[in-house]
């Protein structure tokens, strides 16, 4: 263990044991919800999660998205859907928002690789019409500018 | 499958009353007894899908705008009943009430942009059988039918 704010503990996620008592890491102790890989400009983003529907991690989700995309100019940005089981409309809700987020940094948003049941919530809520969807992931990068 | 032999004609059913407050552990025990009870009685995946769906948005609606203004900890109260046929599930919440009429169509062109707003909606579309309010709005009730087989016409349990 070094000592506190040294860098093995930043990325530690591990509670400490110094002195015999308990510290906690100084640095956020929740895993990321998201992966993210890049492949030349696009950044394709996956979910952790197959369930998404606690408020919390929704909430997290979209703050790591946003802080993947906030520094990119004009950010090409593919949401990959696999193995996503389930998402609720708070879900849904922060989606809307990454997208008017990357529209105002002039960026383009594509999600990919939506299973049939979680598309049909994208199409009974009308929010087909608002994102662009595709199939597979080839399929959506094939379409960015 | 009536034979000479065949079990009671009374309809098995699993149902029960939990309580939960805005706690993802307590959400989640809830959703774990009531999928638990839906796998007991043959519901398929899109039926799950449906119920498991609608379930969580009520929950939410009851926590997120039941109990806005309310201590953290208020708890819902969550009814259930599920049969090989159907499933009826009743959240009650112990806010103020309100009106569904007042809920806006979230699929209007002019709400469609918006963060949030679809929970009924959804509810109502996944659950087949009807879904109303009661006591001035604290309770929602939702049904959901099993789909039956055409076929050799004895659908449901209660076949002479």
């Amino acid at each position: 263990m070094g000592p506190p704010g040294s860098e093995v503990r930043a990325r530690s996620n591990r509670r400490d044991t110094l002195n015999g008592s308990e510290s906690i890491a100084l640095m956020p102790t929740s895993e990321s919800r998201i992966k993210v890989k890049r492949e030349g400009a696009i950044i394709e983003v996956f979910f952790r999660d197959r369930n998404i529907l606690d408020e919390a991690n929704i909430q997290q989700i979209e703050e790591e998205i946003r802080s993947v995309i906030e520094l990119e100019k004009n950010p090409k940005l593919l949401i990959n859907f696999t193995d996503v089981d389930h998402l609720s409309s708070a879900a849904l809700g922060k989606l809307i928002t990454i997208k008017k987020r990357v529209e105002a940094l002039s960026g383009q948003l594509k999600l990919s690789t939506i299973d049939k049941q979680i598309y049909d919530v994208f199409r009974i809520t009308k929010l087909n019409k608002i994102f662009d969807i595709y199939d597979t992931a080839d399929q959506a990068r094939a379409t960015f500018k | 499958m009536n034979g000479a032999n065949s079990p009671q004609q009374y309809e098995a059913f699993d149902s029960g009353v939990l309580r939960a407050a805005n706690r993802r552990d307590d959400i989640i025990a809830t959703e774990q007894a009531v999928m638990d009870a839906i796998g007991r009685h043959g519901y398929d995946p899109a039926s799950q899908f449906a119920i498991r769906l609608a379930l969580e948005e009520g929950l939410v609606n009851a926590f997120l705008h039941g109990h806005r203004g309310l201590p953290e900890d208020t708890s819902v109260t969550i009814r259930y009943h599920v049969s090989d046929g159907d499933v009826e599930i009743a959240i009650t919440d112990q806010g103020l009430g309100f009106n569904p009429k007042n809920v806006a169509d979230p699929t209007l062109d002019e709400n469609l942009e918006l963060p949030s707003g679809r929970g009924l909606m959804l509810i109502r579309a996944y659950m087949n059988a009807g879904v109303h309010h009661e006591n001035g709005g604290n309770t929602l009730v939702m049904r959901y039918r099993k789909h039956t087989e055409d076929g050799d016409g004895s659908a449901s349990a209660h076949t002479a």
